[in-house]
Protein backbone atom coordinates (compact mmCIF):
# COMPACT_ATOMS: atom_id res chain seq x y z
CA UNK A 1 0.00 0.00 0.00
CA UNK A 2 1.37 3.44 -1.25
CA UNK A 3 1.07 5.86 1.77
CA UNK A 4 0.69 9.17 -0.10
CA UNK A 5 0.25 13.07 0.53
CA UNK A 6 -3.50 12.59 1.53
CA UNK A 7 -2.50 9.74 4.81
CA UNK A 8 -0.19 12.47 6.00
CA UNK A 9 -2.84 15.49 5.88
CA UNK A 10 -5.45 12.81 7.23
CA UNK A 11 -2.85 12.99 10.34
CA UNK A 12 -2.29 16.18 10.19
CA UNK A 13 -6.48 17.38 10.35
CA UNK A 14 -6.85 15.40 13.23
CA UNK A 15 -4.09 16.43 15.05
CA UNK A 16 -5.21 19.88 14.13
CA UNK A 17 -8.94 19.21 15.51
CA UNK A 18 -7.50 17.63 18.55
CA UNK A 19 -6.58 20.43 19.30
CA UNK A 20 -9.31 22.90 18.87
CA UNK A 21 -11.27 20.16 20.69
CA UNK A 22 -8.84 20.47 23.69
CA UNK A 23 -9.10 23.92 24.06
CA UNK A 24 -12.76 23.74 24.22
CA UNK A 25 -12.87 20.96 26.74
CA UNK A 26 -10.48 22.10 29.05
CA UNK A 27 -12.21 25.65 29.65
CA UNK A 28 -10.54 25.95 33.02
CA UNK A 29 -7.24 24.73 32.48
CA UNK A 30 -5.00 27.24 31.04
CA UNK A 31 -1.90 24.62 31.21
CA UNK A 32 -4.23 22.09 28.97
CA UNK A 33 -5.21 24.58 26.43
CA UNK A 34 -1.53 25.47 26.13
CA UNK A 35 -1.09 22.03 25.53
CA UNK A 36 -3.69 22.25 22.92
CA UNK A 37 -2.04 24.99 20.98
CA UNK A 38 1.32 23.34 21.03
CA UNK A 39 -0.88 20.09 19.03
CA UNK A 40 -2.08 22.36 16.62
CA UNK A 41 1.40 23.99 16.14
CA UNK A 42 2.63 20.16 15.06
CA UNK A 43 -0.20 19.59 13.08
CA UNK A 44 0.66 22.57 11.62
CA UNK A 45 4.31 21.49 10.71
CA UNK A 46 3.11 18.12 9.90
CA UNK A 47 1.11 19.85 6.99
CA UNK A 48 4.15 22.17 5.87
CA UNK A 49 6.87 19.25 5.77
CA UNK A 50 4.56 16.92 4.10
CA UNK A 51 3.68 19.46 0.93
CA UNK A 52 7.55 19.93 1.08
CA UNK A 53 8.55 16.37 0.89
CA UNK A 54 5.92 15.93 -1.64
CA UNK A 55 6.46 18.74 -3.83
CA UNK A 56 10.10 18.66 -2.96
CA UNK A 57 10.15 22.24 -1.76
CA UNK A 58 12.71 22.94 1.11
CA UNK A 59 11.11 26.19 2.18
CA UNK A 60 8.36 24.20 3.16
CA UNK A 61 11.01 22.26 6.08
CA UNK A 62 12.76 26.02 6.70
CA UNK A 63 9.05 27.69 7.83
CA UNK A 64 8.49 24.67 9.89
CA UNK A 65 12.03 25.92 11.77
CA UNK A 66 10.85 29.30 12.23
CA UNK A 67 7.36 27.83 13.49
CA UNK A 68 9.26 25.86 15.89
CA UNK A 69 11.51 28.72 17.22
CA UNK A 70 7.79 31.03 17.49
CA UNK A 71 6.25 28.35 19.78
CA UNK A 72 9.07 27.35 21.43
CA UNK A 73 9.12 31.62 22.52
CA UNK A 74 5.63 31.48 22.85
CA UNK A 75 5.45 28.24 25.44
CA UNK A 76 8.30 29.97 27.69
CA UNK A 77 5.99 34.02 27.48
CA UNK A 78 2.61 31.79 27.94
CA UNK A 79 3.91 29.40 31.04
CA UNK A 80 6.17 32.48 32.55
CA UNK A 81 3.01 34.75 32.45
CA UNK A 82 1.26 31.68 34.03
CA UNK A 83 3.18 31.55 37.03
CA UNK A 84 3.24 35.09 37.79
CA UNK A 85 -0.76 34.80 37.33
CA UNK A 86 -0.87 31.46 39.79
CA UNK A 87 1.90 33.77 42.14
CA UNK A 88 -0.43 36.99 42.48
CA UNK A 89 -4.36 35.05 42.15
CA UNK A 90 -3.60 31.44 43.77
CA UNK A 91 -5.28 30.19 40.98
CA UNK A 92 -5.03 29.55 37.18
CA UNK A 93 -9.11 28.95 36.26
CA UNK A 94 -9.60 31.01 32.80
CA UNK A 95 -12.83 32.32 34.08
CA UNK A 96 -11.11 34.02 36.90
CA UNK A 97 -9.17 35.91 34.56
CA UNK A 98 -11.02 39.24 34.09
CA UNK A 99 -9.40 42.16 35.82
CA UNK A 100 -9.15 43.85 32.84
CA UNK A 101 -12.45 43.84 31.99
CA UNK A 102 -13.20 47.19 34.11
CA UNK B 1 7.22 -0.06 1.41
CA UNK B 2 5.43 -2.09 3.39
CA UNK B 3 7.77 -1.43 6.16
CA UNK B 4 6.92 2.04 5.85
CA UNK B 5 3.42 1.82 5.38
CA UNK B 6 3.48 -0.03 8.54
CA UNK B 7 5.58 2.47 10.53
CA UNK B 8 3.77 5.31 8.88
CA UNK B 9 0.59 3.70 10.57
CA UNK B 10 2.29 3.31 13.92
CA UNK B 11 3.89 6.66 14.25
CA UNK B 12 0.32 7.77 13.15
CA UNK B 13 -2.10 5.78 15.20
CA UNK B 14 0.12 6.57 18.31
CA UNK B 15 0.25 9.74 17.67
CA UNK B 16 -4.11 10.12 17.03
CA UNK B 17 -4.30 7.96 20.28
CA UNK B 18 -1.71 9.68 22.44
CA UNK B 19 -2.89 13.48 21.49
CA UNK B 20 -6.69 12.32 22.36
CA UNK B 21 -5.35 11.31 25.71
CA UNK B 22 -3.54 14.99 26.24
CA UNK B 23 -6.78 16.45 25.79
CA UNK B 24 -8.71 14.30 28.23
CA UNK B 25 -6.94 13.11 31.12
CA UNK B 26 -7.41 13.84 34.41
CA UNK B 27 -3.66 14.32 35.04
CA UNK B 28 -2.04 17.18 33.98
CA UNK B 29 1.23 15.48 34.65
CA UNK B 30 0.07 12.19 32.40
CA UNK B 31 -1.28 14.94 29.71
CA UNK B 32 2.38 15.64 29.28
CA UNK B 33 4.08 12.84 29.36
CA UNK B 34 1.40 11.89 26.67
CA UNK B 35 2.50 15.38 24.72
CA UNK B 36 6.07 14.08 24.74
CA UNK B 37 5.07 10.92 23.29
CA UNK B 38 2.97 12.33 20.56
CA UNK B 39 5.79 14.60 19.48
CA UNK B 40 8.20 11.28 19.42
CA UNK B 41 5.62 9.92 16.90
CA UNK B 42 5.59 13.01 14.71
CA UNK B 43 9.56 13.44 15.10
CA UNK B 44 8.93 9.58 13.49
CA UNK B 45 6.49 10.78 10.74
CA UNK B 46 9.15 13.58 9.86
CA UNK B 47 11.75 10.78 9.39
CA UNK B 48 9.29 8.82 6.61
CA UNK B 49 8.70 11.97 5.31
CA UNK B 50 12.81 12.72 5.23
CA UNK B 51 13.04 15.69 7.32
CA UNK B 52 15.60 14.35 9.55
CA UNK B 53 16.81 17.10 10.32
CA UNK B 54 13.20 18.05 11.60
CA UNK B 55 12.66 15.53 13.59
CA UNK B 56 15.74 15.51 15.61
CA UNK B 57 14.82 19.27 16.06
CA UNK B 58 11.58 18.40 17.41
CA UNK B 59 13.02 15.65 19.59
CA UNK B 60 15.36 18.13 21.25
CA UNK B 61 13.24 21.30 20.98
CA UNK B 62 9.79 20.34 21.60
CA UNK B 63 10.66 17.29 24.41
CA UNK B 64 14.04 18.41 25.54
CA UNK B 65 12.63 21.97 26.24
CA UNK B 66 9.33 23.16 25.84
CA UNK B 67 7.61 19.86 27.58
CA UNK B 68 10.37 19.17 30.21
CA UNK B 69 8.96 23.22 31.03
CA UNK B 70 5.50 22.67 30.88
CA UNK B 71 5.98 19.54 33.46
CA UNK B 72 7.86 21.75 35.62
CA UNK B 73 5.53 24.39 35.39
CA UNK B 74 2.40 21.46 36.40
CA UNK B 75 4.68 20.35 39.64
CA UNK B 76 5.36 23.89 40.48
CA UNK B 77 1.54 25.35 40.84
CA UNK B 78 0.03 23.97 43.59
CA UNK B 79 -3.44 23.71 41.83
CA UNK B 80 -6.56 21.06 42.74
CA UNK B 81 -6.89 19.63 39.12
CA UNK B 82 -9.95 17.96 40.43
CA UNK B 83 -11.78 20.91 40.43
CA UNK B 84 -10.72 22.24 37.13
CA UNK B 85 -12.59 19.39 35.80
CA UNK B 86 -15.75 20.55 36.83
CA UNK B 87 -18.39 21.17 33.68
CA UNK B 88 -16.12 18.85 31.58
CA UNK B 89 -19.14 16.87 30.53
CA UNK B 90 -20.81 20.28 29.82
CA UNK B 91 -18.35 21.62 27.28
CA UNK B 92 -18.88 18.12 25.56
CA UNK B 93 -21.23 18.43 22.91
CA UNK B 94 -20.45 22.39 21.96
CA UNK B 95 -16.60 20.74 22.39
CA UNK B 96 -17.32 18.20 19.63
CA UNK B 97 -19.69 19.85 17.47
CA UNK B 98 -17.15 22.39 16.83
CA UNK B 99 -14.21 19.90 16.17
CA UNK B 100 -16.36 18.16 13.76
CA UNK B 101 -17.16 21.32 11.65
CA UNK B 102 -13.71 21.67 11.52
CA UNK B 103 -12.84 18.43 10.60
CA UNK B 104 -15.40 18.63 7.91
CA UNK B 105 -14.29 21.88 6.55
CA UNK B 106 -10.23 20.32 6.73
CA UNK B 107 -11.77 17.08 4.93
CA UNK B 108 -13.29 19.60 2.19
CA UNK B 109 -10.14 21.52 1.74
CA UNK B 110 -7.92 18.13 1.57
CA UNK B 111 -10.77 16.79 -1.28
CA UNK B 112 -10.74 19.52 -3.27
CA UNK B 113 -7.12 20.50 -3.00
CA UNK B 114 -5.05 19.40 -6.30
CA UNK B 115 -1.68 19.91 -8.30
CA UNK B 116 -1.40 21.97 -10.71
CA UNK B 117 0.74 20.82 -13.85
CA UNK B 118 3.51 23.11 -13.96
CA UNK B 119 4.32 22.73 -10.46
CA UNK B 120 8.07 22.34 -10.78
CA UNK B 121 8.07 25.41 -12.30
CA UNK B 122 6.89 27.60 -8.98
CA UNK B 123 8.70 26.00 -6.72
CA UNK B 124 10.70 28.48 -4.71
CA UNK B 125 13.68 26.00 -3.72
CA UNK B 126 14.02 22.77 -5.16
CA UNK B 127 15.65 20.12 -3.35
CA UNK B 128 18.85 19.38 -4.65
CA UNK B 129 20.11 15.99 -5.56
CA UNK B 130 23.22 14.54 -3.78
CA UNK B 131 22.69 16.21 -0.64
CA UNK B 132 21.79 15.58 3.09
CA UNK B 133 18.60 17.04 4.73
CA UNK B 134 20.66 19.63 6.70
CA UNK B 135 23.32 20.24 4.40
CA UNK B 136 20.44 21.20 1.91
CA UNK B 137 18.73 23.33 5.23
CA UNK B 138 21.65 24.89 6.05
CA UNK B 139 22.38 26.38 2.31
CA UNK B 140 19.01 27.48 2.14
CA UNK B 141 18.68 29.30 5.82
CA UNK B 142 21.97 30.93 6.05
CA UNK B 143 21.86 32.29 2.45
CA UNK B 144 17.94 33.44 1.55
CA UNK B 145 16.69 33.06 5.00
CA UNK B 146 19.48 34.18 6.74
CA UNK B 147 17.51 37.99 7.73
CA UNK B 148 14.80 35.35 8.90
CA UNK B 149 16.92 33.35 10.77
CA UNK B 150 18.52 36.11 12.50
CA UNK B 151 15.19 37.35 13.35
CA UNK B 152 13.70 34.40 14.92
CA UNK B 153 16.97 34.18 17.12
CA UNK B 154 15.61 37.98 18.24
CA UNK B 155 12.43 36.31 19.11
CA UNK B 156 14.21 34.11 21.10
CA UNK B 157 16.47 36.25 23.04
CA UNK B 158 12.73 38.59 23.58
CA UNK B 159 10.96 35.31 25.09
CA UNK B 160 14.19 34.61 27.33
CA UNK B 161 14.80 38.09 28.59
CA UNK B 162 10.65 38.05 29.02
CA UNK B 163 10.62 35.28 30.46
CA UNK B 164 13.02 35.99 33.14
CA UNK B 165 11.66 39.75 33.80
CA UNK B 166 8.08 38.20 34.64
CA UNK B 167 8.83 35.71 37.02
CA UNK B 168 12.03 37.27 38.52
CA UNK B 169 11.44 38.85 41.98
CA UNK B 170 13.26 39.98 45.48
CA UNK B 171 11.34 38.34 48.25
CA UNK B 172 11.88 40.68 51.41
CA UNK B 173 13.70 39.66 54.64
CA UNK B 174 16.07 37.15 52.68
CA UNK B 175 19.83 37.95 53.22
CA UNK B 176 21.83 37.46 50.39
CA UNK B 177 24.93 38.32 49.57
CA UNK B 178 25.39 41.62 47.41
CA UNK B 179 28.70 41.68 45.74
CA UNK B 180 28.30 45.26 44.30
CA UNK B 181 27.20 47.13 47.41
CA UNK B 182 30.47 45.03 48.73
CA UNK B 183 32.99 46.13 46.35
CA UNK B 184 31.50 49.49 46.77
CA UNK B 185 31.99 49.99 50.28
CA UNK B 186 34.47 53.06 51.26
CA UNK B 187 35.84 53.39 54.31
CA UNK B 188 34.39 56.59 55.36
CA UNK B 189 30.88 54.20 54.73
CA UNK B 190 31.41 52.39 58.30
CA UNK B 191 34.21 54.01 60.21
CA UNK B 192 34.81 56.41 62.22
CA UNK B 193 37.75 57.79 63.76
CA UNK B 194 36.79 59.75 66.86
CA UNK B 195 40.22 61.58 69.10
CA UNK B 196 39.67 60.69 72.14
CA UNK B 197 40.68 63.18 74.83
CA UNK B 198 43.08 61.37 77.70
CA UNK B 199 41.39 60.49 80.92
CA UNK B 200 38.38 61.63 79.56
CA UNK B 201 36.40 58.43 77.52
CA UNK B 202 33.60 59.45 75.05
Amino acid sequence: MEIGLAHYLTVAAILFTLGIFGIFMNRKNVIIIMMSIELMLLAVNINLVTFSSFLGDLVGQVFTIFVLTVAAAEAAIGLAILVVYFRNRGTIAVEDINMMKG
Amino acid sequence: MVVQALAFYLFATVAVIAATAVVTVRNPVHSVLLLILTFFNAAGLFVLLGAEFLAMLLVVVYVGAVAVLFLFVVMMLDINFVEMRQGFLNYLPIGVLIALVLFVELAFVGATWALTDDKIAVLAHPTPAGLTNVEALGQLIYTDYAYIFQASGLVLLVAMIGAIVLTLRTREGVRRQKISEQVKRQRADTLEIKKVPVGRGI
